[in-house]
């Protein structure tokens, strides 16, 4: 890295104090320019008063990986100084708030220490203490427009949308982002020798987070009732359902809404409100976390054995337990494979990026009702909270719900005889009925033995017939989930293994590793249960290396358990610590392992 | 030869209501209960009140937890949908469903151990959610399909079986419904079907949450002396606090008249309840009053019995929510996918 539009610099400042305002600003001027740009909010479990940072990529190739070094640091936050400067690459910068002397942690060999007095300027140009605190962020991005050459007329057109209606806030923005701004040109070698040069890289592009995606897509999919309980990082799925509800959902003649949010009074709650409404027949989801997974294991497979669809989004963080909940994480993926007591499994879909949170949110619902079973979309914190850089969402007015197997009046009256769980046409979905239908549509649900006919059993025969129909109905899923992204390189004797947000670092470092003489392959897994060419591609290279975000390896044991792999033809990569990937953790699993490579 | 012709006897249960149902079209699967359990003389009930109140069955979701209480819902109305959920997380799944299609009658049943322990807190929110549908809380004071645990409405001093006491305090489900703001709050008691009817009609006609609680003794863990939800205790105890008579739309009053003051309740579909306090300072209409009175029975280790408390005209759940008045589950998909021009417009936002 390190050039033209080729780079990455990170803000570490304190939470609450506005800096994740000026951030997005710097992120969004970026991509306006036309510059493809990635950014990724690293912050703490709290409201206010602890490290924070923010890491901007640039990238004119695209990539959109966490970078794997940092060329510029702004650091602004003294109780992270020691951390932070040991993060800038050597021959990097370092900018600090020179209001005061120079902190001796801050110092080191090799590296450019640039100082700004953000502080005493905002200070001097402010009264109110609010003020001055907020608009030293402005400032900071101010300087970096002048060193990395930001367009500020992009910034200051951003400004003036933003803040165009409160004339004494836009005038405080656009004084404070000069301040930077002109100190910086004054004092400093403007602009660095990585810096921005417009490109018209972005335009089909937008910038969105997975939870916004999620949404839009279960709005889009029809979903009229969502239950859920707070819980970082899934909270702002619902809030943003229910923005967009609010926007499309209200119907125009009598006001009234077109869908119903119901804030639980805890996720089991949430899971019961979801699967009495799914029974009912409305499209019907909740979002949770791993701590509401935990909690919904019950009611999970009341939904598995009763053949009802239900879609749950995890957004998953770091656990076991309360564990990091601000930190990410791929290490729900056993506990959503096989959720519940007894013989449960279940569909789970793996979206990499909010692109695809939005289509396979779409898809989940399809999935859930059409197989009429709990639909898992298992993104996670880097998904849904940060903003990527994604292609426009698209959308067919030509589809239609598809509805799986419903018999309505008309349907049954053509039947001897209902049975809710007798499978006729030998894929394991039986047809069902809903509640208010008449005739002999009725039916009782129980979680506690039934045979076909949907009576209580407690007879072996009967009671296996509809557990073998269920595991056939997992079987027939397989074919219908989405088929692994796979990319091939000439020759590769190496294949890359993964899943969900990982997908950017690993494609990235297959780029790199190919520079370094390896051709690797990458099978990129987006559902499960796998389907038929997961199992071809990993038969077919001298290392397959399994990266996934957890300690255990859970993609891997997925693969060995449902597909039989030997243990030792997966090599695992695995990245726990709680930040989203980058390419270098893959390239140096990889070197390291295959021989006749430099690492 | 003469002949006498014998006049044609009607067993009650093949009379039909007015929509053509017998009362058996009413009933469930066979009870696999143990004989003589308060249970099953609810059900009873609830069958004899959906017969007269012409519930079209298929328009009924009965929904449950687990329990002996909770198993119930298949002995009654074979041609309802049921749900038979997970223990003490009927509430919920009750929740999603009218929240789905609020235009069914749901009729949840429930123990003591499935609404007041490990289903207490789904308990209370539906009760804040104030979610459209009758709430039958089947209460023996102890754990029935578990073999007799006590559960937490066992009263203080109320022996087990085995002989031993109970120590803790009780949780009594119609102060909590009270101190919860809950609509139409009601005790009877299983062995009563001539107060326990009206009182699950008029649950049934009250729009928004109406719990029922039914002392129902177990006789088989828990009606024995020193059991203070037996047979014997409860008829010994029950004070009643009203007498309550539904009055179903467009049907003449049938109530006896009676010196007292009847209070008159209207229920949201045109249909009434009449009640007549047998206390001459009892008011069903206010909560302050209804508390102390149950309060009091209490103290004096009476069992207050009616319709202790109904206010009608509380907004319920789709109220709350502002949804449409056409049940969810009906809105077309049109009406629901703002579609590619919408999105195209939305994009302009993130760029
Ligand atoms: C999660 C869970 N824990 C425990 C049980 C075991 N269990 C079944 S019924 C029951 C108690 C039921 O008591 P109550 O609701 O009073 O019903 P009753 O049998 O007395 O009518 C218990 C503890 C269960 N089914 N599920
Ligand atoms: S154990 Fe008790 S509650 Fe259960 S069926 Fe028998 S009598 Fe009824
Ligand atoms: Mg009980």
């Amino acid at each position: 890295m390190s050039g033209i539009n080729d780079f990455a610099f990170k803000m570490g400042t304190v939470n609450g104090t506005g800096s994740a305002s000026a951030n997005g600003l710097l992120m969004q001027a970026i991509f306006r320019m036309g510059i493809p740009v990635t950014g990724k909010n690293i912050f703490p479990s709290n409201i206010q008063g602890l490290p924070t940072w923010y890491e901007i990529r640039v990238s004119k190739d695209g990539y959109t990986a966490r970078p794997s070094e940092v060329d510029l640091v702004v650091a602004l936050n003294p109780a992270t100084y020691a951390k932070d400067v040991a993060t800038v690459r050597p021959g990097g910068y370092l900018l600090y708030d020179s209001s005061w002397p120079l902190d001796p942690t801050l110092v080191r060999e090799g590296i450019t220490i640039l100082g700004v007095p953000f502080g005493r300027m905002c200070v001097e140009a402010f009264t109110k203490d609010r003020e001055r605190t907020l608009l030293r962020n402005i400032a900071y991005a101010g300087a970096l427009a002048a060193l990395l050459e930001i367009d500020m007329q992009v910034i200051e057109g951003m400004l003036n949308e933003k803040f165009g209606k409160k004339k004494s806030l836009l005038d405080a923005n656009h004084t404070a982002i000069r301040l930077g701004y002109d100190y910086a040109k004054a004092n400093f070698t403007c602009p660095l020798p990585f810096h921005l040069a417009p490109m018209d890289a972005t335009g089909g592009s937008i910038l969105m987070d997975g939870n916004t995606a999620c949404a839009l897509g279960a709005v889009y999919a029809g979903a009229t009732v969502g239950a859920w309980y707070p819980i970082t990082p899934a909270t702002a799925m619902m809030e943003a359902f229910k923005a967009f509800c609010e926007k499309y959902r209200v119907d125009k003649a009598t006001g009234k809404n077109n869908y119903i949010i119901l804030q639980a009074e805890d996720e089991l709650a949430a899971a019961g409100i979801v699967i009495g409404a799914a029974w009912a027949g409305a499209r019907a989801f909740t979002n949770t976390s791993g701590p509401g997974i935990s909690l919904m294991q019950e009611f999970i497979g009341l939904a598995y054995y009763t053949d009802i669809p239900a879609v749950f989004y995890d957004i998953q963080r770091c656990g076991p337990s309360t564990g990091m909940p601000t930190r990410t994480q791929q290490a729900d993926l056993l506990s959503l494979a096989y959720a519940s007591h007894g013989d449960t499994k279940h569909l789970v879909l793996f979206p990499a990026d909010p692109h695809e949170c939005f289509s396979m949110s779409v898809e989940a619902f399809d999935l859930a009702e059409r197989f009429q079973t709990p639909v898992f979309v298992a993104s996670d914190l880097d998904i849904g909270m940060n903003d990527w850089m994604i292609p426009r969402l698209e959308w067919d007015d030509a589809y239609r719900p598809d509805r799986g197997k419903v018999l309505d009046a008309a349907a049954l009256e053509k039947l001897p005889r209902f049975s809710r769980f007798l499978d006729v046409d030998g894929d394991g979905v039986a047809a069902r009925t809903l509640p208010g239908v008449g005739g002999k549509g009725a039916y009782f649900v129980r979680g506690s033995g039934h045979d076909k006919h949907a009576a209580y059993t407690e007879d072996s025969d009967a009671y296996q017939e509809v557990v073998d129909r269920l595991k056939r109905k997992f079987e027939h899923a397989a074919a219908a989930m989405p088929k692994p992204a796979i990319l091939r390189r000439k020759g590769a004797e190496v294949g890359l293994v993964t899943l969900g947000g990982c997908d950017a670092a690993v494609r990235e470092a297959a780029d790199r590793l190919q520079e370094a003489g390896i051709a690797a392959d990458v099978m990129r897994i987006r559902g499960f249960p796998f389907g038929a060419e997961v199992a071809e591609f990993l038969g077919e290279h001298e290392h397959t290396f399994v990266i996934e975000q957890n300690r255990d390896a859970q993609l891997r044991s997925l693969l060995m358990i449902e597909l039989g792999v030997p243990r030792d033809e997966l090599i695992p990569v695995l990245d726990y610590g709680g930040m989203p990937l980058t390419a270098k953790v893959v390239v140096d699993a990889v070197s390291a392992r295959v021989a006749g490579v430099p690492a | 030869m003469t002949s006498i012709a014998k006049p044609p006897v009607k067993h009650p249960s093949s009379r039909q209501n007015g929509i053509g149902l017998t009362l058996r079209d009413y009933e469930g699967v066979m009870s696999t209960l143990c004989a003589g359990c308060g249970h099953d003389s609810i059900t009873a009930s609830i069958v004899q009140a959906a017969w007269e109140m012409e519930l079209e069955p298929h328009r009924v979701g009965k929904m449950s937890g687990i329990g002996c209480s909770s198993k119930t819902t298949a002995y009654f109305m074979k041609q309802s949908h049921g749900f038979n959920s997970v223990h003490g997380r009927m509430p919920s799944v009750t929740s999603g469903a009218a929240a789905a299609n609020g235009g069914l009658t749901y009729i949840g049943v429930s123990g003591d151990g499935d609404s007041l322990s490990i289903g207490v807190g789904q308990l209370c929110h539906a009760i804040r959610r104030n979610v459209n549908m009758l709430y039958m809380l089947e209460n023996n004071g102890v754990y029935g399909l578990t073999k007799g645990q006590f559960s937490a409405s066992a009263d203080i001093g109320s022996t087990s079986k085995k002989g031993e006491a109970n120590e803790q305090a009780p949780i009594d489900p119609i102060l909590l419904a009270l101190s919860l703001g809950a609509t139409y709050v009601a005790r009877s008691f299983s062995g009563d079907k001539r107060q326990l009817v009206p009182i699950i009609k008029a649950g049934i006609a009250h729009k928004g949450f109406a719990l029922v609680d039914v002392i129902s003794p177990c006789v088989t863990f828990n009606d024995h002396e020193g059991s203070t939800k037996s047979y014997a205790y409860t008829r010994q105890h029950e004070v009643e606090a009203v007498e309550a008579d539904y009055v179903p739309l467009r049907r003449e009053i049938t109530m006896p008249e009676t010196k007292g003051a009847v209070t008159v309740v209207q229920m949201h579909d045109g249909s009434s309840v009449r009640l007549r306090p047998t206390a001459p300072d009892y008011d069903p209409t206010d909560r302050e009053s209804a508390y102390a009175h149950v309060r009091a029975c209490q103290a004096r280790g009476e069992i207050a019995t009616g319709l202790l408390f109904v206010s009608e005209g509380a907004r319920d759940m789709h109220e709350l929510a502002r949804t449409v008045p056409t049940p969810l589950v009906d809105v077309p998909f049109e009406a629901l996918c703002p579609g590619q021009a919408a999105l195209d417009k939305l994009m302009a936002r993130y760029r």
